[in-house]
Parts: structure tokens; C-alpha cells; sequence
């Protein structure tokens, strides 16, 4: 029988195997930052072990950075602990790190793959769960814990229950591509799965809709994999995938015979069986505006807020977290989507700060303002993201239209920096958690595209962008 | 680690579902760099009004349930990220044990290596659990969980419960295939980074 794409590059990373007991994997690519790795550095000093394989490991400062003037202190003591920890750990152990100075600094989903340290085939694993990112590639990248940080420094491995291979098919050609983007696809098959569908799993994208998407587009489903449970994301590298790569800073110098042995091998095989099958069609999918406290809590933006009866289909713990998610997000079941006004937007996040997210959502504010009562801002997902994109000139037109106009990092996407909603406030965002609290505590967040931010930041309230001129 | 040995205690009831890290300890909280010292910001926002006074309707702030160790929540327990803090959070505030119907995966796992023992029962023996709130003794050489009118018996995977009785590090496991892990290295095609 064939094998799907995540089992050859299981098999070809297997260092130890028993049965009924998890395999050891051996790990290509280490991406370190400063929330989840001090406690780790901290085991292995205290064990007095090394990191084994300095030349895999690559760190760089993401969750906490100030997005505003780098120049000046930062005024959160503990934050600069954990910027200070990471700065000294990297130095102690030899670890490469993109500091908050550098030019290469940015959120470690997006520098990955900018600087070529992302690869075809390979594991990669990083102390966060949206490391998922990378699997756009055709990698197997997988989020771990502060122990498993800890145990990948000091031995380049991990131990690992296999997944189950997973297919979600996405099938013909988008009508409005401009409107109804990559996130409006993963957010339906969040909505369609649920938040634990993908438990267990490794999903592989498959099928025109995804294919036809860009690179950057493709990072973006394969991100928010793991909100839908999966452990990780992936999709068959192809020319598009190749040519991402290729002349990176960090891209291999054996590059083109590595293309080589990539091609025809780094695929499913035709025959091969996956353990769960889903299939969405494109011409269901319109922009999408989660209207609760979890991603799968979403509805297309001509919908009204379903009343908790309606979601739940008669299962009464949905029912309960509905009840508990439109009391939390203040919202009446009937309310048009379209009638939710907001109070801030935030475009941003391993997710959506890309320069083609930036692209796409200045079309929409190109030679407007935005809605008076409404605060808004873009934070680059990477400093070369944000350099490229002033060397467009985006960066005026955002400013121009009242946005502020950002340092990269991870900022109010998670809001462990000054970055945060204020009790009450109402955000249209380009992240991909709507979780209580999670962007400030009593904040709430809307999860949305880029252009649908942008389109909610003009008119005040969310607008259903495939009415609007985006060519 | 220290080797996990037969708990008695009462049993917190967190009626629940899809709790997720973000509330098991609220990001503001993720900034320390040691392991311990998350306990008082356990479930913070459930906990704690914006004064920080208590809320006296959570149920942690209940007297009754003050020296527990067992928690037992909804489904899908732990979804959310891969940060650990959230287990560190619960075993510092002293829980050792977790039952729900089921768990984030990469939760689930996070707690074995910290000397948690999440435990996967039926949906239904969850409902009871959580209505019963009484005394319970977890004993997991037996796999066996006592309460005062029943015993519920739980499946383990047997290399993770030889790992939490022997209070094993992972680590020094693995070391165990130094061999092996260098006999990878030099068949592997993928390039150093830098």
C-alpha cells in the first residue's frame, strides 16, 4: 500500500521504534523564542547538559517585543527579563539568535520560511503551537512544551506518538479570490470540523483550492491546523514551494539537488489511505467572521448570530459553551453580522502579517480613513516584511488612513506586550484566537482576513467585502 | 521528577468544556523563568474580579476544595497552545491529577512529563464525577480510581505509567540511544542551518 506525504517523512526520521511506545523522531530545524525556552535552558544548566546540535537551532525574540520605538527601554520589567534570559542563554549555549535589533527579528512562523531556514521534507519543531506554519512546505512541523524544548536542545530528538494522516480536500477555483481568501477557507473547515476534529491527526491540504493558493496563503491554513486540534498541517511542496525558497539568506548552498530529490518523492502516493477524510467545496465558501470564543464559532459575514440551539444540533455541552460565548462576546442571537460595530482593528500574527496579507489589505484602505471611532493598527509579521512593504509605500497608505503603522512581533494577537483591548472592546483581527481574554483580559475578538479588517476598519462595522472593488 | 505514588483526595469539580490554556494561566502571567510559582495564577480570571478580590462563585474559592489534588473538568481539557506554564500552573497550585472525557493532545503529553496523570473516562462517569464531588483515591500502579460507591477502573499507555511511577526523566531516557541518534546524523540529508 502507498504512504501519505506525513508518513514518508515520519519513516525517514525515525531514530528509535518499539512497539507500543512513542518513537523517536529526529528534529532538522529548532526555532527557539523567549516565552517557552528560559525554563528549558534553566534543565539543562542545571543538568549540566549541552545543546547538542547549535547549527539546527535558530532563536530569535517574538511574543513580548515592544512593537513600538525599539530605541527606547522597555518598560515592562518582566518582559525584559525574558528578553535578557534569551539574549544570555543564546550567548552561553551558542545558539544563533535574531535579536530584537536585528534586521531578521520577526515572529518565528514568518522568519522561518523568509530566510530560507524552512525546509521541504524535514521536522521542525518550536515552542509554540502555530509552528504548524510550516508545513505549507511540505515539512512536518509540530508545536512542543518547555520539557520537549529542553529535550530537542539537548538531544535533537523528541519522543512522539505517531498521528493519524488525516485528508481535507479542497476542491475547485475561487470566484473572488481577493475577497474570499486562505483565511476564509481554514476558518470554514474550523467551523465545519470543530475545535477537537483534528485530534490526534496530521492534516494534509489537498485538492485545486489549495494548490492554486500562493505560498503565504498556504502558511496561513496550515497555521490555524491546530485550531481545528490537529498536531500539525501540511501540503505536497511543488514549483511554488521551490522557488519560496530558493536564494534565501539561510537557503542551502546545496539547494537544487536537494530540489531534486524532493520532487516526485515528497508527495502521497496514489494508492495511500488516510484515517479521516474531509472534503469543502469553494463556491460554498464567503468571508468568514467568528462570532464566539473559540475558532469553529464562526459564520459567513451575511449570516446573523445563531442562537445557541441552532449551533449545538442537540448537543447540550455546545449548547452550554454557545450560551457562555454570545454572554462574553455580548452578542443577541439574530443580530446581523454585518451590524456588529467595532472598536479596534488589529492586523497581525504568525497568521496574517505577511507582505501579501499587507498587500491585499492596503487595496481596501488605499486613499480612505478609517472609521472615526474606531482604533486601528497593522504589526508587521516581520521586520523584512515591514521594510519590503515601506519600500511599496504601504506603510503611507495605512498611515494615511489613521492606522499606526508598527515594529513586528507577536503583539495583540496573544497580548503579552503593552498590546492590548481594554475590558469591553470589540476587535476585528487578523490572528487566530478568539479565546476569552486572549487579546486583553474582557476583550473581544472577531476573527477575520486582512481584507475583511481593513473593510471593518473603513465602515466602523464588518462589510461583506466581496461588494467592494479588490482587483 | 518525583515518582507518583496513590493520591486520596477530594475532587474539584470544574463543569466546563473546551478549558484552554489561555484561562488555565492568562498570558500577562507567562513571564517568569522558572518552573514554579504559576499556582496563584491558576484559572486568574475565574478566580480574581478586576479588583483581584475572590470571586466567591468559582468553585476553587470554595473552602471545601482547598488541599484538593483531583480536578475534574469537560471535554477537551488543555486545548489552546503548547505552553507548559498551564501545567506547571495546576501542579504548583497542587493538582497531580486531571480526569476529563478528553484532553489537548499536546497538553495531555506536557503533563506526563511534569509528573501529572491525566486520566480519560467516559463522558458519562465524568457527568457523575462532577455531580458526586466526594472523596477519591487514584491508584495508578492499579489503574484504579476509588470513590466511595464504586471502583472505575482507567487505560494508561504502559510506558507513560512506568515513567510517572518511577518519576523517570525523559532526557536522560534518550541518552540511553546516543548510538542511534548519532548513526542518524550521518545518513541525513538536511543541511546545517547556518
Amino acid at each position: 500500500m502507498g504512504k501519505t506525504l506525513f508518513e514518508k517523512i515520519w519513516e525517514s526520521h525515525i531514530v528509535v521504534e518499539k512497539q507500543n511506545n512513542p518513537t523517536l523522531i529526529y528534529i532538522d530545524r529548532h526555532l527557539v523564542h523567549e516565552v517557552t525556552s528560559p525554563q528549558a535552558f534553566e534543565g539543562l544548566r542545571m543538568n549540566n547538559r549541552k545543546v547538542r546540535r547549535p547549527d539546527l537551532t535558530i532563536a530569535t525574540m517574538d511574543h513580548n517585543v515592544p512593537t513600538t520605538d525599539r530605541s527606547l527601554p522597555i518598560l515592562d520589567q518582566t518582559s525584559s527579563v525574558q528578553i535578557k534570559t534569551l539574549e544570555t542563554k543564546c550567548k552561553d549555549f551558542g545558539i544563533k539568535l535574531f535579536d530584537i535589533d536585528s534586521p531578521n527579528q520577526g515572529i518565528v512562523h514568518v522568519i522561518g520560511p523568509q530566510l530560507g531556514i524552512t525546509l521541504p521534507g524535514s521536522t521542525i519543531v518550536c515552542g509554540d503551537r502555530h509552528t504548524s506554519t510550516h508545513g505549507a512546505f511540505g515539512a512536518l512541523a509540530l508545536g512542543i512544551g518547555t520539557s520537549d524544548v529542553e529535550h530537542v536542545l539537548a538531544s535533537q530528538t523528541m519522543w512522539l506518538e505517531k498521528p493519524k494522516p488525516f485528508e481535507i480536500r479542497v476542491e475547485g477555483k475561487r470566484k473572488n479570490p481577493h475577497a474570499v481568501t486562505a483565511k476564509d477557507i481554514v476558518l470554514s473547515i474550523i467551523k465545519n470540523i470543530g475545535t477537537g476534529g483534528g485530534t490526534g491527526t496530521v492534516i494534509e491540504y489537498r485538492g485545486e483550492g489549495i494548490t492554486d493558493l500562493s505560498m503565504e496563503q498556504r502558511m496561513t491554513i496550515c497555521n490555524m491546523s491546530i485550531e481545528a486540534g490537529a498536531r500539525a498541517g501540511l501540503i505536497a511542496p511543488d514549483e511554488k514551494t521551490f522557488d519560496y525558497l530558493r536564494d534565501r539568506e539561510y537557503t542551502p548552498k546545496n539547494y537544487e539537488s536537494l530540489v531534486d530529490s524532493w520532487k516526485g518523492n515528497l508527495k502521497t502516493d496514489s494508492d495511500a489511505k488516510f484515517d479521516k477524510e474531509f472534503t469543502l467545496h469553494i463556491d460554498d465558501i464567503a468571508p468568514q467572521v467568528s462570532w464566539g470564543t473559540n475558532p469553529g464559532m464562526t459564520c459567513n459575514v451575511t449570516d446573523s448570530i445563531p442562537s445557541p440551539d441552532e449551533f449545538s444540533n442537540g448537543d447540550s455541552n455546545q449548547k452550554k459553551g454557545a450560551e457562555k460565548a454570545l454572554e462574553y462576546m455580548a452578542l443577541e442571537p439574530g443580530t446581523l453580522v454585518e451590524d456588529i460595530k467595532i472598536d479596534r482593528v488589529f492586523i497581525g500574527s504568525c497568521t496574517n502579517a505577511r507582505l501579501e496579507d499587507l498587500i491585499e489589505a492596503s487595496k481596501v484602505i488605499k486613499g480612505q480613513k478609517i472609521s472615526p471611532h474606531v482604533q486601528a493598527m497593522v504589526v508587521p509579521g516581520s521586520q523584512m516584511v515591514k521594510k519590503q512593504a515601506e519600500e511599496m509605500g504601504l506603510d503611507k497608505i495605512f498611515i494615511n488612513a489613521n492606522f499606526e503603522w508598527r515594529e513586528s512581533g507577536c503583539s495583540m494577537c496573544l497580548g503579552m506586550n503593552p498590546d492590548i483591548l481594554s475590558p469591553g472592546e470589540r476587535c476585528a483581527s487578523t490572528s487566530n484566537r478568539n479565546f476569552e481574554g486572549r487579546q486583553g483580559t474582557g476583550g473581544r475578538t472577531h476573527l477575520v482576513s486582512p481584507v475583511m479588517a481593513a473593510a471593518a476598519a473603513i465602515h466602523g462595522h464588518f462589510v461583506d467585502v466581496r461588494k467592494m472593488d479588490l482587483n | 521528577m518525583d515518582s507518583f505514588k496513590k493520591i486520596t483526595s477530594i475532587v474539584t469539580p470544574l463543569d466546563k468544556v473546551n478549558v484552554d490554556t489561555d484561562q488555565i494561566v492568562p498570558k500577562q502571567f507567562l513571564k517568569l523563568v522558572q518552573k514554579s510559582g504559576f499556582g496563584k495564577f491558576l484559572f486568574f480570571n475565574w478566580r480574581y474580579d478586576e479588583q483581584e478580590n475572590k470571586k466567591s462563585d468559582f468553585i476553587l474559592n470554595n473552602p471545601k476544595y482547598e488541599n484538593s489534588q483531583i480536578l475534574v473538568a469537560g471535554d477537551n481539557f488543555g486545548c489552546g497552545s503548547s505552553r507548559e506554564h498551564a501545567v506547571w500552573a495546576l501542579l504548583d497550585y497542587g493538582f497531580a491529577v486531571i480526569i476529563a472525557p478528553s484532553f489537548a493532545d499536546i497538553f495531555f503529553s506536557n503533563c506526563f512529563k511534569n509528573g501529572v496523570l491525566p486520566i480519560i473516562l467516559d463522558q458519562k462517569i465524568v457527568e457523575k464525577l462532577l455531580e458526586e464531588t466526594g472523596m477519591l483515591e487514584v491508584d495508578l500502579e492499579n489503574q484504579i480510581i476509588k470513590t466511595s460507591s464504586s471502583e472505575i477502573s482507567f487505560e494508561i499507555d504502559s510506558y507513560r505509567k512506568k515513567i510517572l511511577l518511577e518519576g523517570l526523566d525523559d532526557i536522560s531516557i534518550t541518552f540511553q540511544y546516543e548510538d542511534k541518534i548519532s548513526d542518524f546524523e550521518k545518513q541525513s540529508k538536511i543541511p546545517s542551518v547556518l
